[in-house]
């Protein structure tokens, strides 16, 4: 049974991988992501990892995706000149690359000594008894985790989202373009006459900042 | 269920996903291929958590994940200021590094 989910979750997470590459639109591309994260979702639940099967259908097939559903929107369709590929030559290369790629990385991982840790997984193999006491993957352990032996990595993912954050506000933000005058620095605030008077209240102290830096 | 077959479909991904990206011309697209690439790469850190059986890979999947995230964000936004600028939306069209 488990061999059925799993030849269903991979040949849709790989099809939602070659329609991501293949498809013209970009709207189609976000769509057959969409796809694919969730076939990979069922395949993390087929790995019993459950708590990360939440997060990737929660934060990425929801969230991010959701951003990027919104930003293709917003950009709109670019023309059919954009959607094609490079040159012919380039993209042969490119595929052969890719080939290439992927027959390294399979003799790097099957061909390893990867299988002296045995093929089925170690330890918990028993599906009732000792998945349930040591509680492998689910929130509560994932939990314990973070906030004990990875809590130096817990924070620092914090601080990054905080940075990743603040620098796309700062990066998207409606700029008025470089010849427009009317652009305030933090020279002109410290000078203490409000640079150009009239506009400097409907701009806030971040963008005056952003606009200072660049 | 062999623990060999998730490792070939996370190279299979990512494989998938580094060829997008060196054809794809659209940066929206590059950026979803690059989270072709982080899949295949978490696909690969839970298949071996599930072999040693804790839940370390779990947590660096967890942390890859935050990571792709803040990565979508800061994409996005210099997506958002190229078309703003009405610069083609073009990675062979944008060669030049200067503000």
């Amino acid at each position: 049974m488990a061999e059925v989910f799993f030849f269903l979750a991979a040949i849709g997470a790989i099809a939602g991988a070659v329609g991501t590459v293949s498809l013209r639109n970009p709207f189609y591309s976000v769509l057959a992501l969409v796809c694919h994260l969730l076939s990979l979702a069922a395949l993390f639940l087929l790995l019993r990892a459950e708590f990360v099967a939440a997060a990737q259908v929660v934060v990425y097939a929801g969230a991010v995706m959701v951003l990027y559903v919104f930003v293709v929107a917003y950009v709109g369709d670019q023309g059919p000149q954009l959607s094609g590929g490079g040159s012919g030559r380039l993209r042969i290369v490119s595929l052969l690359f890719a080939g290439a790629l992927f027959v390294e990385l399979c003799i790097a991982v099957l061909g390893s000594g990867l299988a002296a840790l045995g093929s089925e997984g170690a330890g918990i193999q028993g599906a009732t008894g000792e998945a349930a006491d040591t509680g492998f993957g689910t929130a509560a352990e994932m939990g314990r985790l973070f906030l004990t032996k990875f809590l130096v990595a817990f924070e620092a993912a914090s601080l990054l989202l905080l940075i990743a954050a603040v620098g796309a506000v700062i990066l998207a933000r409606r700029r008025s373009g470089l010849e427009d005058p009317r652009e305030i620095s933090v020279a002109d605030v410290l000078r203490g006459d409000g640079g150009t008077g009239i506009e400097a209240p409907t701009e806030s102290m971040l963008e005056s900042s952003g606009s200072g830096k660049r | 269920m062999s623990m060999e077959w998730y490792l070939v479909v996370s190279a299979l991904i990512f494989s998938i996903g580094a060829g997008g990206v060196l054809v794809r011309r659209n940066p929206l697209v590059i950026l979803l291929c690059l989270e072709l690439m982080l899949n295949g790469a978490n696909l690969a850190l839970v298949t071996f958590a599930r072999m040693h059986g804790n839940g370390d890979g779990q947590v660096f999947a967890l942390i890859v994940m935050v990571v792709a995230a803040c990565e979508v964000a800061v994409g996005l936004g210099l997506i958002v200021a190229i078309f703003r600028r009405r610069l083609p939306i073009d990675v062979d069209e944008l060669r030049e590094l200067q503000g």
